[in-house]
């Protein structure tokens, strides 16, 4: 036998364990271990669906069933290192959320839900990101961008941004 | 009007305000110290149902009798359920609330556990907050460190945990039942009621679900007293018995077309116009409104002349909208086009449908491709018909669908298609002439940006 390698690391694990007391079955954990591993990896591939299953006693199909519900949590490959939600609800758009979001997919040179080749930048449309009272807005990682002009985006979006949660 | 002073905000601007120290200094957590010492269960619901307090998520249930719901002398555990998925568009007094006073809603919670019984509550708090998942988890750790929360509360025999889950960008995990689903590791599929969650709720036990404004109602409540929080808003309509009265002070989110956007507090019954003018600036760049969302975009909408329209419970009914929803006013300036609105609105609720339902799955995602087909310059007059068709047969009034979403795409699609026919069959007649009376079945357009 081939001896795989686990995605999940012995960290990851651990804290999906220490929510575990939280309730009073498994299952629920399921969308904090999602979190857990898309928190560390920018996406949650099909092999660690199939890990977290185990780790939970569910079949994979299960975990996979509440994870393509979302449309959250990607799974081909990983998200951009800045993944930038452009809100185009109605408070955004009626101050040019709609403008703002073409301009930035046009100004890096990408489709909506799109990833730059660098893998620096990910740009997706969001609906009502509840910062209506800063539209347009944009939620890039844990930052929200308020109140946006696309050449202020844009140069937002360019600097450096971790993620604290 | 007499001048109204912020309760629930009281914490905004103050330095710190978000700390266990500032919410201490201002008066906080002793109502707890002296509910756990002195009081019953039972006559914290009585207090909370008599201060005539409605839900501030959205449906305006009375807070006191939902809790009279759970069974009696259940061997537990009973859920208590806070939520925060707010993701109705235009909404944001939740966000504010964790921010800027996380103490307030924690009190809230403890409050409202101690009345149902609850040992464990659950936060669901949206993806897109990781401001308020901090400010909250600090603010969390400051009351188990400070003995507020945890075993045995300051020497009483309650205990309470309460631990927050993050959800995954799915606006359907505000409506309650779905929030359960989710929170329980599924896809979050409204359920079929009854059992109502207060039965059988979060993983099958009674489950009380709240919104947080409603929890730091109860906080405030509990500070300043039942008097206090009758003495504020619309009394009840003595000529309607089914008018429980509108009680309270209410945070309203204004945004939009507007000099000032922002969360007002204001007293329940404040107009549309009061609140544009006096606190928004008024409509911006000196134009007037075309017309405003009363409370959140699932409310449909008023024209300019519906603005003396009082927001409280009752209020946006009487004028065709669906109700007051969560008090989130949007406003929509007389230079923007309806059609536009209406295709935004549609594609959100197309977007957003959880698919369980056909009428709700099939109906949010045709009116999307009729508005798409409308804004390409193909509409026909025929299209208006049709889409007031399925905005009269998809939802829960209609009664063909589980849950409320449906109504909430409906009411936009009937609003403004009712109030702003005109609009539309110029828009139609205008970009399509040739082809606006024909009847027959036309093709659907390939569609972007939806799915
Ligand atoms: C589609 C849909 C979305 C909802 N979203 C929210 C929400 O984000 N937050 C909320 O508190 N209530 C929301 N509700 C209302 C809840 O189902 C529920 O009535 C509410 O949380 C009860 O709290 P309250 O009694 O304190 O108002 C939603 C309802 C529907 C039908
Ligand atoms: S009404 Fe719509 S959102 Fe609600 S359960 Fe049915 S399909 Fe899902
Ligand atoms: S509409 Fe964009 S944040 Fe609410």
């Amino acid at each position: 036998m081939i001896a795989r390698k686990k995605i999940l690391t012995d960290e990851m694990v651990a804290k999906i364990e220490s929510l575990a007391p939280r309730y009073p079955n498994r299952r629920a954990l399921t969308l904090p271990a999602l979190h857990v591993v898309y928190a560390e990896l920018r996406h949650v591939p099909l092999e660690a669906v199939v890990e977290i299953a185990e780790l939970l006693g569910l079949a994979p199909a299960e975990v996979q069933d509440t994870l393509s519900f979302y449309q959250f949590f990607p799974q081909e490959k990983p998200c951009g290192q800045v993944r930038a939600f452009v809100c185009r609800s109605v408070s955004c758009a009626l101050r040019g959320g709609d403008q703002l979001l073409e301009h930035l997919c046009h100004a890096n040179g990408i489709e909506p839900y799109g990833t730059t080749p660098d893998g620096r930048l990910t740009i997706e449309p969001a609906e009502c990101l509840g910062a209506c009272d800063f539209a347009p807005c944009i939620l890039a990682n844990d930052d929200l961008l308020a109140s946006m002009t696309p050449e202020a985006a844009q140069a937002e979006l360019e600097k450096p941004r971790g993620r604290a949660t | 009007m007499p001048s109204f002073k912020p309760v629930l905000l009281e914490a905004v601007g103050v330095p710190d305000g978000h700390t266990l120290a500032s919410y201490v200094a201002r008066g906080g957590y002793a109502p707890v110290a002296k509910t756990l010492g002195e009081k019953q269960p039972a006559d914290v619901v009585e207090m909370v149902k008599s201060s005539g307090l409605r839900g501030r998520g959205g449906a305006g249930f009375s807070t006191g009798l939902k809790w009279t719901f759970l069974p009696k002398d259940h061997p537990g555990p009973i859920y208590l359920c806070v939520n925060a998925d707010e993701s109705e568009p235009g909404t944001f007094n939740n966000r504010i609330l964790m921010e800027d006073d996380p103490h307030q809603v924690i009190e809230g919670i403890i409050l409202s556990s101690y009345a149902t019984r609850a040992s464990t509550a659950y936060l669901y708090l949206r993806y897109e907050y990781p401001k308020s998942w901090q400010r909250l988890q600090a603010a969390i750790d400051e009351a188990y460190a400070a003995g507020w929360l945890g075993k045995n509360i300051k020497g009483s025999s309650f205990s309470l945990d309460v631990y927050l889950h993050r959800g995954a960008a799915a606006y359907i995990c505000g409506e309650e039942t779905g929030l359960i689903e989710s929170l329980e590791g599924k896809r979050a599929w409204p359920r079929i009621k009854p059992p109502f969650p207060a039965i059988e709720g979060l993983f099958r036990k009674p489950t009380v679900v709240n919104n947080v404004e409603t929890m730091a109602c109860v906080a405030q409540i509990a500070r300043r007293g039942v008097e206090w929080f009758k003495s504020i808003g619309v009394p009840a309509d003595p000529n309607n018995p089914r008018d429980p009265g509108s009680y309270g002070p209410k945070l309203y989110c204004l945004s939009g077309h507007v000099e000032r956007p922002g969360c007002y507090e204001a007293p329940l019954g404040i107009t549309a116009r009061q609140l544009i003018e006096e606190h928004g600036g008024g409509v911006w760049k000196g134009r007037r409104a075309k017309a405003v969302i009363p409370g959140g975009i699932s409310m449909g909408l008023m024209t300019e002349s519906e603005l003396d329209t009082p927001l409280d419970f009752a209020g946006p009914g009487k004028v065709g909208c669906l109700g007051l929803g969560t008090a989130a006013v949007v406003v929509i300036d007389d230079q923007t086009s309806i059609v536009d609105f209406l295709h935004n609105s549609c594609r959100f609720f197309a977007h957003e449908s959880c698919g369980q339902c056909t009428p709700c799955r099939e109906g949010t995602s045709w009116s999307l491709r009729m508005l798409e087909r409308i804004k390409a310059g193909k509409g026909r007059l025929k299209d208006l018909d049709i889409l007031q068709e399925i905005g009269n047969t998809m939802g829960m009034m209609p009664g063909s669908t589980i849950c409320g979403l449906a109504d909430g795409a409906a009411w936009p699609i009937k609003n403004a298609i009712k109030k702003f026919r005109g609009e539309f069959e110029d828009y139609i007649k205008r970009t399509n002439p040739s082809g606006w009376m024909v009847t027959e079945p036309v093709p659907a357009l390939q569609i972007v940006g939806a799915h």
